[in-house]
């Protein structure tokens, strides 16, 4: 059997990548991910901006979780000036990051994952077919982005984050009809959870390595530990270089990443992996749904461990908003000289951990920058996973491979916009 | 026969095209009046052209998508750049102003020369386009506007005053007076003045209103303690394709 798929552009993720698959009698001659989206350089263009400025144009590095990239630039600069942040203020950081992935990880279920699963090729037929649940979809959705909205100023490149706190905050009333919403999302995060059960999700195992941060008291968004399911030794954020090494393929204009194995895989299964004893109540009844239990090894899974999060972000919320309406912060921010140093910020973004590293000068500029982005920690991971699901699929038609290649890659939810951008598969 | 719209990206974050998504339900009320293929961020379907309205994001970052974009723009009746990026070249010019192969050095290393790369431009520095729609990202409701218009073949027009005669109707506090230097005075309005309305400075995501007073702008910039470099950068944050900070 000869196939030779060249899948230009996956659809339905945020970027462009290309699959490349060439198998000649039956043998597998050539798997490859390809990258080809125009890289933006935003290492190099932060540099010679004002340490305030840098998390706005840090923001634009990815559409969908900009909020998590603005996060991890306050906090390099935090850390280089030696700023420690209030626990309110932190607190509303991180409420407003479970909005986000909220946003993020119903986006890419329900809305670019789901027509797979239901063998349709967008969301829009679902409209007239699954009517009901796609209501279910946009009504979660709608609560992540209003909560970005009111919290952070806009639902994509929040505005009144800034280094050292919040130029405004919401008011109690805000915070109270927003926590009234979220107890009322528990039901929909469980009709969701129960279409995904009925959902025919495919079984593929390969064991690799899942790297996520890793926190003592909660299950770790914000900052904390860089963890792996292969060690038990944690590394401190700062010395991430020691733990991550990242490299580059000529056929792809994202970098990639490897630890202890070839490759390693972040994001919302990886985060599961690691932090699993830490979720809320709520997020490990939906996991018990599925049976899902760490170590799971299966990529496929990545959807449900999106789901669990969204769970836990809809109970955690709650708790945090108890909190803030205890103990509410206020609009204050860094206002001091600037002083020289180097800063390491990392936070959990949607789909896995991402780091910013600066240096800033005695004047206050950004001098040196380096950022290691989720989806670029995952192609190699994406290749790897290509290569051995590929053989399980030669028995199957062309059409099917493709989709089965295809939904693969989706699981991981690549945004190759960070990574750069991303999905052709090239039948080759 | 319903209007043909394609949506196309160049080197963005497609948070433009994500604000499409967050129309929520009433996307699918526009594509009752639309046929909106292809798609890629959203659908897997796609359609040849050519388009009656092709929606483009992103900005000109290599040398061969100049090929790309003109034959998008031979393939559409009309041709909308969305979003800051695609309008003015946006974030993506603050690489402009250093060497692009050290640029291509400080972030691949000695594997620069595998990811060629220019200075990034608008899409109006390849093509002429027929309507731009500002911000970062864009405004859905003002874009909904935009659909509008063309579908009833209405003139659609961006308010030509600065952010701050939004920002007085809001009765904000004036964002000078708090210590943070704003590019209100000189930004094209439409965004309801939101950066200041949540405490914030504007950062000119917009682009200058027509005519800006440039020049009073900086002494104010600097008569409250920026150098005159330093007003610059805070210029080059969007509008980094502009003469007026090169």
């Amino acid at each position: 059997m000869n196939v030779n798929i060249n899948v230009h552009h996956v659809t339905r993720i945020e970027g462009h990548g290309n699959i490349i698959v060439k198998v000649e009698n039956g043998q597998v001659k050539e798997t490859r991910w390809e990258v080809p989206e125009a890289p933006r350089f935003f290492e190099a263009m932060v540099r010679g901006h004002y340490y305030t400025d840098v998390p706005y144009l840090a923001s634009r590095i990815c559409g969908i979780c900009s909020i998590a990239h603005t996060f991890t630039s306050l906090q390099a600069i935090e850390n280089a000036l030696g700023i420690e942040l209030s626990e309110e203020a932190l607190n509303l950081r991180k409420l407003l990051l479970h909005a986000e992935t909220i946003q993020s990880h119903i986006l890419h279920v329900g809305y670019l994952a789901l027509p797979d699963f239901l063998g349709v090729p967008s969301v829009v037929p679902l409209a007239s077919t699954h009517k009901e649940q796609l209501l279910t979809v946009v009504k979660l959705h709608k609560l992540g982005n209003e909560m970005c909205d009111a919290i952070g100023g806009r639902t994509t490149h929040p505005v009144n984050t800034v280094v050292g706190g919040w130029t405004s905050v919401p008011d109690s009333s805000v915070l109270k009809a927003f926590q009234q919403r979220l107890r009322e999302a528990v039901e929909d995060v469980k009709a969701l959870a129960k279409l995904f059960q009925s959902l025919d999700i495919p079984d593929f195992k390969r064991e690799t390595e899942y790297i996520a941060l890793y926190k003592d008291d909660e299950y770790a968004f914000y900052g904390g530990e860089i963890a792996s399911s292969d060690e038990a030794r944690r590394t401190p954020i700062k010395d991430y270089q020691k733990k991550i090494e990242e490299f580059i393929v000529p056929y792809s204009t994202a970098k990639r990443a490897r630890s202890l194995r070839n490759s390693y895989m972040v994001g919302a299964l990886a985060r599961f992996n690691i932090s699993y004893e830490k979720l809320s109540p709520f997020a490990l009844e939906i996991a018990d749904q599925f049976g899902l239990k760490p170590i799971c090894y299966n990529t496929f899974m990545n959807n449900v461990a999106q789901l669990v999060e969204v769970a836990h972000a809809v109970e955690d919320s709650i708790r945090l908003i108890d909190l803030l309406l205890q103990k509410p912060p206020k609009a204050s921010w860094y206002d001091g000289k600037p002083r020289a140093g180097r800063g390491v910020g990392a936070v959990e973004a949607p789909r896995g951990l991402l780091i910013h590293d600066y240096t800033i000068d005695e004047k206050g500029y950004v001098v040196e920058a380096n950022m290691v982005v989720p989806t670029n920690e995952n192609h190699q991971n994406i290749e790897e996973d290509l290569k051995a699901y590929l053989p399980q699929l030669l028995d199957k038609p062309k059409e099917e491979i493709t989709l089965r290649l295809e939904m693969l890659v989706r699981a991981y939810d690549p945004c190759v916009s960070c990574s750069t951008h991303l999905l052709e598969i090239e039948w080759k | 026969m319903k209007p043909k719209v394609a949506i196309f990206e160049f080197g963005c974050c497609e948070g433009c095209q994500l604000q499409l998504v967050n129309l929520e339900e009433r996307i699918l009320d526009l594509l009752e009046l639309v046929d909106v293929v292809p798609w890629r961020e959203a659908r897997s379907e796609y359609q040849e052209g050519p388009y009656d309205v092709t929606f483009v994001e992103g900005s000109i970052t290599r040398e061969e998508e100049k090929e790309r974009l003109k034959k998008i723009r031979e393939e559409s009746k009309v041709l909308v750049a969305l979003g800051a990026c695609a309008h003015l070249g946006g974030v993506n010019c603050n690489k402009n102003v250093f060497d692009q192969n050290e640029v291509r050095r400080y972030v691949y290393g000695e594997m620069a020369e595998w990811f060629p790369s220019i200075p990034a431009m608008p899409l109006s520095a390849v093509v002429n386009v027929d309507y731009a729609l500002p911000g970062c990202p864009i405004d859905k409701e003002e874009f909904l506007e935009l659909v509008k218009s063309i579908l009833l073949g209405k003139k659609f027009r961006l308010p030509n005053y600065p952010v701050c005669v939004e920002c007085k109707k809001a009765q904000n506090l004036c964002v000078f007076d708090k210590g943070l230097f704003c590019l209100g005075p000189v930004t094209r309005a439409g965004c309801g003045a939101r950066c200041p309305s949540f405490g914030a400075r504007c950062i000119g995501c917009r682009g200058l209103v027509d005519d800006p007073n440039l020049e009073a702008h900086k002494e104010v910039m600097q008569e409250r303690g920026l150098v005159l470099d330093d007003v610059l950068k805070k210029y080059r944050l969007f509008w980094g394709y502009l003469e007026v900070v090169r």
